[in-house]
């Protein structure tokens, strides 16, 4: 039976679209990929590591923001992962059926999506404004605010997917509960966590608004976290947008080191996941 | 503790160790704790803003919203121009990213080869993970120009003679403006929207598929009459989704939208964005009104985000008790 003209072509019209839709957005990856990576290799030098962020018109490094960058989300790890695993226990296990947990989750995913800089100006409110200066202390905290809702989400998931029958067997051998969750819950989510913690960081490490208010930035070489602190996204953010070229050199080694961190992470993610799929 | 082990009976009647009965309601106190503090961060951040900017919304009133002017020498703000630039361009990312997310789910359902799908989903999806502010810095330096130099033209040249339509295309090329930033941000919102379609399809009962097949569809009429019917409110909660991204996306609108308190009807015109506005302000605020306004500009996006995030949360919660699961 042959199909009229008029629906066989509106058939291949959009499959035709289908293609070129899939061919458009994967050019788009190619391309911001391509361009971080053919002016991000211009700029790397080994002073990149070595010295620290100059001042305009000279060449430097991002030594100082490579370190802010990884106390700012170490601690903000700190904070938020061991918070966000323990809500996470709560919605899966002992709140698995109560009002709160419903609620709580269903916050937790709009917390997910919600806009980055508004997490910003709520510690600027909370930590800066009262302090009365930017510092790595409120960085942290407000990167510890957006990596919660991500590790709550995950180990909800996570803890899901371990089998009812070994949290039966543990109880039946009159393990109180806290012991099951934390000995065998957790031991059989462990990857599935760790997996969810990954993914926090890599969302955090790239995040700019939030700190733009908090941590601020810092020319110069600073340990302390009671003060601004220097930071690889800011970094980037006031340099791509200064009139220098040695600024904006360093500004595309930051993008370049950014991107390649985020994205071997992301992809370390999916790897652990298929793995952990398989098993 | 106790009301929580009630509906489960059979862990109820399990008797408490005596080492361990201490223990479990410190444990449960913790967990119970940290799930309230995800409440908090929620309210607390809405009621600090709230707070922040009362001394706009007291200053101003309603002004506040339908003023267009933004001056901070003579202290005066309205955020007219920054909603508006907000909306306009979350509308346009919303135009490109819909067509093209329900495209690239199509293709990885239907067309593509069973084998590429797997590595094409994960390409897009790594366009989700590419921070914001790489975005912003491509769009800077490497999108703008090509739009100044290659489309923009052609667009105030063939679309710009044309009545109504006309005044959108208007104006210098010159990169920066409301059609680069709705641009960015659409590529940015697809890899969001095209997961959630992707699933959703994947989930169509093949029975349904296979009737529409035996009452003679082509493959068109499958997705158009039976697959897109059957995905309707996930769809819509996926671009809700999606909206709720491209309202509060930041860094990348505030390097190509250009930062400029003017009302343009061109979208080839530079405009501003809350969060641009809040981006690029907020460190050189010197008064507490100004200081305020920009607070009370990000009060009105959360409650607008939120708003928006919701309803894409209570549609896709449907679609999922439809596909048998608990969130």
């Amino acid at each position: 039976m042959a199909i009229p003209a008029r629906r066989r072509i509106a058939d291949v019209l959009a499959f035709g679209f289908a293609t070129l839709a899939t061919v458009f957005g994967l050019v788009w990856l190619t391309w911001i990929l391509w361009t971080t990576l053919s002016e991000g290799a211009k700029a790397l030098t080994p002073a990149l590591f070595t010295q620290m962020t100059p001042p305009p018109g000279s060449s430097g490094g991002l030594l100082n923001a490579f370190y802010g960058s990884a106390v700012m989300i170490l601690l903000g790890l700190l904070i938020g992962a061991p918070i966000g695993v323990a809500a996470g226990t709560y919605l899966a296990e002992q709140g698995r059926y109560s009002k709160l947990a419903s609620v709580v989750s269903f916050i937790n995913d709009i917390l997910l999506s919600a806009p980055s800089i508004v997490i910003g100006l709520f510690v600027y409110e909370l930590v800066v404004r009262p302090a009365g200066h930017f510092s790595g202390y409120a960085g942290s905290l407000a990167l510890a605010m957006i990596l919660l809702p991500v590790v709550v989400r995950t180990t909800d998931e996570a803890l899901r997917l371990v089998p009812n029958q070994m949290r039966e067997a543990a109880f039946a051998l009159g393990m109180p509960r806290w012991k099951v969750t934390w000995q065998i819950l957790y031991k059989a989510a462990r990857s599935a966590i760790l997996t969810g913690i990954l993914l926090g960081v890599a969302r955090i490490a790239g995040e700019t608004a939030p700190l733009l208010f908090t941590a601020l930035n810092n020319q110069f070489w600073s340990a302390t976290l009671n003060a601004p602190l220097a930071n690889v996204p800011v970094v980037i953010f006031q340099y791509a947008l200064s009139p220098y070229d040695e600024w904006h050199e360093l500004a595309w080694a930051g993008a370049f080191a950014l991107t390649a961190f985020v994205l071997i992470l992301n992809l370390l993610v999916r790897f652990l996941a298929r793995k952990g799929a398989r098993k | 503790m106790n009301a929580t082990l009630a509906h489960e009976p059979e862990l109820a009647s399990v008797p408490a160790r005596r080492s361990g009965a201490g223990a479990d309601r410190l444990f449960g106190l913790v967990t119970v704790g940290a799930a309230w503090l995800v409440l908090i961060l929620l309210g607390g951040a809405a009621a600090s803003m709230a707070w922040g900017g009362r001394l706009a919304f007291k200053t101003f009133g309603w002004h506040f919203v339908t003023s267009r002017e933004w001056d901070a020498v003579a202290g005066h703000f309205g955020a007219f121009v920054p909603i508006v630039g907000t909306l306009v361009t979350s509308g346009i990312a919303l135009i490109i990213a819909v067509p093209v997310s329900i495209g690239i789910a199509l293709f990885l359902t239907d067309i593509a080869p069973r084998w590429s799908r797997g590595p094409i989903a994960m390409a897009i999806e790594l366009l989700a993970a590419i921070p914001s502010i790489i975005y912003g810095m491509w769009g800077l330096f490497v999108f703008a120009p090509f739009m100044a130099a290659h489309v923009e033209p052609w667009l105030s040249d063939k679309l710009g003679p044309l009545p109504v339509l006309g005044a959108l295309f208007s104006g210098p090329p010159i990169g920066i403006g409301m059609l680069t930033a709705g641009i960015v941000l659409g590529i940015m919102v697809i890899p969001f929207i095209s997961s959630v379609a992707r699933e959703v399809f994947g989930a169509v009962p093949t029975a349904l598929k296979e009737s529409a097949v035996a009452l003679g569809s082509t493959r068109w009429e499958i997705l158009s009459r039976v697959t897109l019917p059957y995905t309707r409110s996930a769809i819509i909660g996926a671009i809700f989704l999606g909206l709720g991204r491209a309202l509060g996306e930041t860094m990348a609108v505030t390097f190509v939208l250009g930062n400029a308190h003017d009302l343009s009807l061109s979208l080839l015109m530079p405009s501003n964005s809350i969060a641009a506005a809040i981006a690029n302000e907020f460190t050189e605020a010197d008064t507490d009104l100004y200081r305020s306004s920009l607070i009370a500009l990000g009060f009105l996006l959360f409650v607008v985000t939120l708003i928006v995030l919701t309803i894409a949360k209570l549609l896709l919660l449907r679609i999922n008790r439809q596909l048998g699961r608990t969130h």
